[in-house]
């Protein structure tokens, strides 16, 4: 079970994630996330992870799917308070955190 | 060596029953005082393991998944979640990194990564058209001695 709550600022969008994020309820996530980049078009859609308490590689899937989403659209994406359970399986996909210490984020 | 402690359940092969199993998995383990990041570690590579059997085991039905956990002495858990699905052609390519056979635009092919990454030891059995079986162990952490 997980939760997305959204607020624009500028040309950006945050997306604040909570609850768990697994192959079950990503598949929700992915149908907001696509169609809020969709129908606001952000210079940057910055995905706070501060309220997930649990993630898999399920999550991994849904960040690079909508990297790739945001990119199509001429924008980028941006991960952001992903706390310490979550920033090791990110690691492993080569996915920065922006407010990782002593790393650069994920913008391009 | 015989377990300390085992217990076993059968789930139908839902997505929702992926919180099911790393919560059932982690209630069990609970009295043995695992740390969180351990704890943690174990959720992680419970829910990759039945993500697998669902998404991959029984592809275009719903089975059955068996998770056993057992507890050793010496902290040792073994975790095994078992299909009875389509199993994996060729195992070594399947644990790759960033190989999946599922939609690569939602798949990240990092589920045995994250399972080798979180656990000590991974070990995956399967026969074409007759299940896998999927053995994860690790050993937990002493207690502080407080």
């Amino acid at each position: 079970m997980a939760t997305v709550t959204f607020s624009a600022a500028d040309d950006l969008l945050y997306a604040y994630l909570a609850g768990e994020i697994d192959h079950d309820s990503a598949q929700n996530l992915r149908i907001q996330l696509d169609d809020a980049l969709l129908t606001r078009t952000p210079r940057t859609l910055v995905l706070d992870l501060g309220g997930v308490g649990f993630m898999d590689s399920s999550g991994v899937g849904l960040i690079l799917g909508r990297q790739r989403c945001a990119r199509s659209l001429g924008g980028t994406l941006r991960i952001q308070h992903a706390p310490e359970q979550l920033r090791r399986v990110l690691q492993l996909a080569g996915i920065a955190c922006a407010d990782e210490p002593g790393r650069e984020g994920q913008e391009e | 060596m015989k377990a300390e402690n085992t217990t076993k359940i059968q789930f139908d092969s839902l997505s929702v029953n992926e919180a099911y199993a790393r919560g059932a998995a982690a209630a069990f383990l609970a009295r043995y005082d695992p740390t969180v990041p351990q704890l943690a570690d174990l959720k992680t590579a419970v829910s990759e393991a039945v993500t697998n059997c669902i998404v991959h085991a029984y592809p275009d039905c719903v089975g059955p998944i068996v998770m056993t956990v057992a507890v050793y002495p010496g902290r040792l858990v073994k975790i095994t979640v078992a299909d009875k699905g389509i199993g994996i052609p060729d195992i070594h390519k399947a644990m790759e990194p960033l190989f999946t056979t599922g939609n690569p635009e939602e798949r990240s092919g990092l589920g045995f990564a994250v399972m080798q990454s979180f656990m000590d030891k991974v070990q995956v059995r399967s026969a074409p058209g007759r299940g896998t079986r999927v053995t994860l162990t690790k050993r937990l952490e002493e207690k502080p001695s407080t």
